[in-house]
Order: structure tokens, then sequence, then C-alpha cells
């Protein structure tokens, strides 16, 4: 399966279409997606709201199941959910009876590795994500920022192969987001994960992603993908680049477009 | 948890601590200046006889071998009915919340008779099992086996599904996702259900032993009804609150143990 210059496909997604059942009758929320992503790459999707890139991570962490179509990582069919496939949720999703620690710790004992090594483990991606002051505290005692670091430090503790990532900075405010989307690039440049990001932000989809996806709404399709061809590393001054700006407002333009689609 | 817990309290709290104090003491003061008005009166004097009464109407019990007595029964029957109850209950709502069916057959029923006063049923139990301690416990365990089966029910309706995806995606198998977040995410829930649970077990007491029953508040404050002997029954009404209000103690004590990792609702 080796692609151009040793890198192989990772994620091969391929005529997804999920169709739901509800009370009002059937929504297609995605029709004949297709979509390879390769090892250690950084794709962004972004699109308006209601396009289905929801679902598709859903479809790809294995949490939903596709009507007809198949999703592949290394070419075996997803079933399920897989500690390979590792996510972060926008919610956060971190269990408030568990401290911090005990929260990071959760995928290695899920592996039922000794607690000695599920701590050391921890230890090293609270160090990470610059928590090590509060590894015994609680979420609660957390500001948005804090949490969505321990998520990303849970999800990094199951050394997965794929980091699947549903909007995940949606919730926090301008300067902790970029505070994060710098982090989130460091991490990634100095241990490489291949990353599927979700985002209705397009400078944040611009400045971290090497593709960004565009996705059409109703059915939820692919409408066009942009390679984001600046160099890494990058951080926040990258957006003032002459091209972040040019290639920022070419997506931007698109989704905004969809987005007026959906209004009518 | 426990570090929280022996941190020095802040000038702030201790204020706080005070203030509720007080107004606890304001509030028990106007319940006594209305008690007082009430005994002086004529009419209202003879059902509200003031504390100096109420203690020799305690007394009078106590030498007449009832009051400990009563208390001990009714505390057997309220205990066994609640354990029942607490056990029944725990694993009639987890079947209700994970098979619809169950669900579908049991939820109606519950708040079928959950609408139906104890006092109006308690007659066919007592024919149904004799007189004893038996019907009051199977009343008292119906009572409290609906009120916590709903609770929990509900509860565990609740969780928060991105929990369970996050534990699913993180590699927890079906027993895990039920001891290490099903259960933990129900805990909250399961204290509600017991403090209502001991509630309705109290609030039960007085049909549960409206007829025959050998001893027990409820019995004894029937009885006393008969002989208009008041201020012993006021006693027994008041002390059915103290119990309450203990347990209701108790049940906060472990709530702020077990569940401290909560997000706090502001208090107002």
């Amino acid at each position: 399966m080796a692609g151009e210059a040793g890198r192989g496909v990772k994620i091969r997604i391929k005529d997804v279409k999920k169709e739901y059942h509800g009370d009002h009758g059937t929504t297609i929320a995605l029709n004949g997606v297709n979509l390879d992503i390769m090892e250690n790459e950084f794709v962004c999707v972004v699109g308006p709201s209601g396009c289905g890139k929801s679902t598709l991570l859903n479809v790809l962490a294995g949490l939903h199941e596709a009507t007809s179509g198949d999703c592949f990582l290394d070419g075996e069919r997803i079933v399920g959910t897989d500690v390979k496939r590792g996510v972060v949720f926008q919610q956060y999703a971190l269990f408030p009876w568990q401290t911090v620690i005990q929260n990071v710790m959760f995928g290695p004992q899920m592996k039922r590795m000794p607690k000695a090594q599920c701590q050391e483990i921890a230890r090293k991606y609270i160090r990470m994500v610059g928590l090590e002051d509060f590894e015994n505290s609680y979420p609660k005692e957390l500001s948005g920022g804090m949490k969505q670091r321990v998520a990303i430090a849970r999800a990094y503790a199951n050394d997965p192969e794929v980091l699947l990532m549903d909007e995940p900075f949606g919730a926090l405010d301008a300067q902790t987001r970029a505070q994060l989307q710098t982090e989130l690039l460091k991490t990634w440049e100095q241990e490489k994960k291949t990353c599927f990001f979700i985002t209705h932000d397009v400078d944040e989809a611009v400045l971290l992603a090497q593709r960004v996806v565009i996705m059409s709404a109703r059915p939820g399709r692919i409408k066009r993908i942009v390679d984001i061809d600046i160099p890494y590393p990058r951080d926040q001054g990258t957006k003032s680049d002459p091209r972040f700006m040019e290639l920022k407002a070419e997506i931007w333009n698109e989704v905004y477009q969809e987005y007026l689609e959906v209004r009518k | 948890m426990s570090k929280q817990a022996k941190r020095p309290l802040t000038q702030a709290e201790k204020r706080n601590r005070l203030i509720s104090w007080g107004w606890l003491m304001v509030s028990l003061a106007a319940a006594l200046v209305v008690w007082f008005c009430l005994s002086i009166g004529e009419k209202t004097g003879r059902s509200f006889p003031f504390i100096p009464s109420v203690i020799a109407g305690m007394k009078t019990m106590l030498d007449r071998d009832a009051l400990l007595g009563d208390f001990a029964s009714s505390m057997i029957s309220v205990a066994m009915g609640f354990g029942l109850g607490f056990v029944t209950a725990l694993p009639v709502a987890f079947l209700m919340a994970w098979y619809t069916p169950v669900r579908k057959i049991i939820e109606p029923w519950i708040n079928f008779i959950r609408n139906i006063p104890a006092l109006a049923y308690a007659p066919l139990i007592v024919i149904m099992l004799g007189v004893g301690r038996a019907p009051s416990v199977v009343l008292i365990w119906i009572c409290t086996f609906m009120t916590m089966c709903i609770t929990i029910f509900h509860g565990i309706r609740n969780i928060d599904n991105t929990l369970v995806k996050a534990a699913k995606v993180l590699g927890a198998n079906d027993m895990d996702i039920f001891f290490r977040i099903t259960l933990p995410a129900t805990v909250p829930f399961i204290l509600t259900a017991v403090r209502l649970g001991l509630s309705a077990g109290l609030t039960t007491l007085l049909a549960a032993e409206s007829t025959g029953a050998q001893a027990g508040l409820g019995m004894r404050i029937r009885t006393l009804q008969t002989t208009f002997e008041t201020n012993a029954m006021l006693g027994y009404i008041i002390l059915i609150g103290i119990i309450g209000t203990l347990l209701n103690t108790f049940v906060d004590v472990i709530e702020r143990r077990l569940t401290s990792w909560q997000e706090k609702r502001e208090e107002a």
C-alpha cells in the first residue's frame, strides 16, 4: 500500500453513506464519501453545521456504523471502536469522579498494564500538556482549556495510531484556543500521528492541516480538498503569512457558499 | 477529596458557616414562638401543649415501658423495609434502563401505585400477611422500592453518553463500562434515592403500623389519639421528625464524601 514519498495510506474511506431514521423520515447525513488519508498526515475537515463531519468522525471511530460503504485502517475494515483510533471530544468527556492522573491512566489500565507503568505513562503525557501541578485535581477544578489538555493527554497515553478530534477547541475562548493550537502543532511535530481534525474555524484548519477537506451539506459530501503548502513548523505567526491568508480566503468563501446553500 | 476536607477554612467560609448557624437559630426561635402561641390558645392549646407538657408526656410513656419499645420496633421495620426496598430497587432500575420491555411493563404500574396513599391498601396487606411485623415491613418495602427504583432509573438514563463513548474508544469493555463509568456516574442518584427512600419509609410508618402492629411510633400515635393524650402524641410526632432529620444529615455526610467530584451547583 506504499504511496508516494514512502508514505502509505493510513485511512481509506470508501463510498461511505450514512442514513438516520428519525420520527420525521430518513435523513442522509453522508453520501458517497471517498477519502484517503496518509500515514502521519494532518487532515482538517471544515463545512457548515449539519454537513455530516461529526458523523464521519463517529464512523471512523467505530461509534456509528455506516449504512453502506467501508472505512479501512491499514487496509483492515473498521468495525467498532479500537484503541488504535483515539478520540478527543468537544465536550472534553473527562470522567468527573477521577483525578487528572486517573483520567489519563484510564487507557493503559484498560490494556491491563501494571499500575506503576500506567502512572508512568500518564505522568509523561501530563507533563507534555504542562499540567504536572494538577495531577491530583478533579476536572471540576480545571478551566476549559486545562480540561481539553487532559483529554488530549488521555488520548495520547493510549498511544493510538490515529487521532480523531471532533471540534476539540470549539468551546474555548480565542486566546486559549490559539495556545492549544500551537501546543497541538508542536506535539504533532514531535510525536507524529495521523490526525483527523474537525473544525468549523477555517483559520484553525489552515493553520494546522496539510490538507483541508471542505464538505457540503445535505447530504454530506466532500466538495473539495485543498493542499496547504505552507511548511512546518507553523505557529500563530503563520497566520500573517500571505499564502496563509490567500488559502484562508479561498476556503472561507467555499464554506460560506455552502453555508448559504444550507440556509436556503 | 480528603485533602480538601483537611484544608483549614478560609475567613469567608467561617463567616458563611456562622451566618447559616445564625439563620438556623432564628428559624428555631420563630418556631418556638409559634408553638408557644398555639399552646396558650384555648382550642389550639389542646392539640399543641408546650415543651414542658410534651416532655412530661414522653416521661409517662417511658414509665409505661412503651417509648423505647416503640422506637426500636419502628426502626427495625423501617430498616428492614428500606433494606429490602434498596436491594430490589437497584437491580430493577438497571434492568429498566437497559431493557425497554422491562421498563415498558413495570414503569406504568410503579407510577400508578405511587399515587395511591399507602394507608389505602395497608389493610389488604394485613389481611394477606396477618398481624405482626410482616405487613409493616412489606408496606415500607413497597413504598421505598417505588421511590428509589424510579429515582435510580432516571439517574441511569441521564448518564452522559459521551463518557461511555470516551471509555469505549479508550478500550473499555462492557464490564469496565459498568464498573468504571455507569456505577460511579449513578452514585449521586443512588444517594438521592436513599434520601427519598428513607423519607418514604418514615412517612409510610403510620400507614404501615395502622392495623395489627404490636408496637411502634405510628401505632402509638394512633392509640394515644383514642385517649386524647396529645402531649405524648406531639412528642412522638416530633420524634419522627428528628429521626428523619438525623437520617438526612447522615446521607449528607456520605454524599459529601462520595460525590465531592461533582460540579457544584451555585447556592442561592
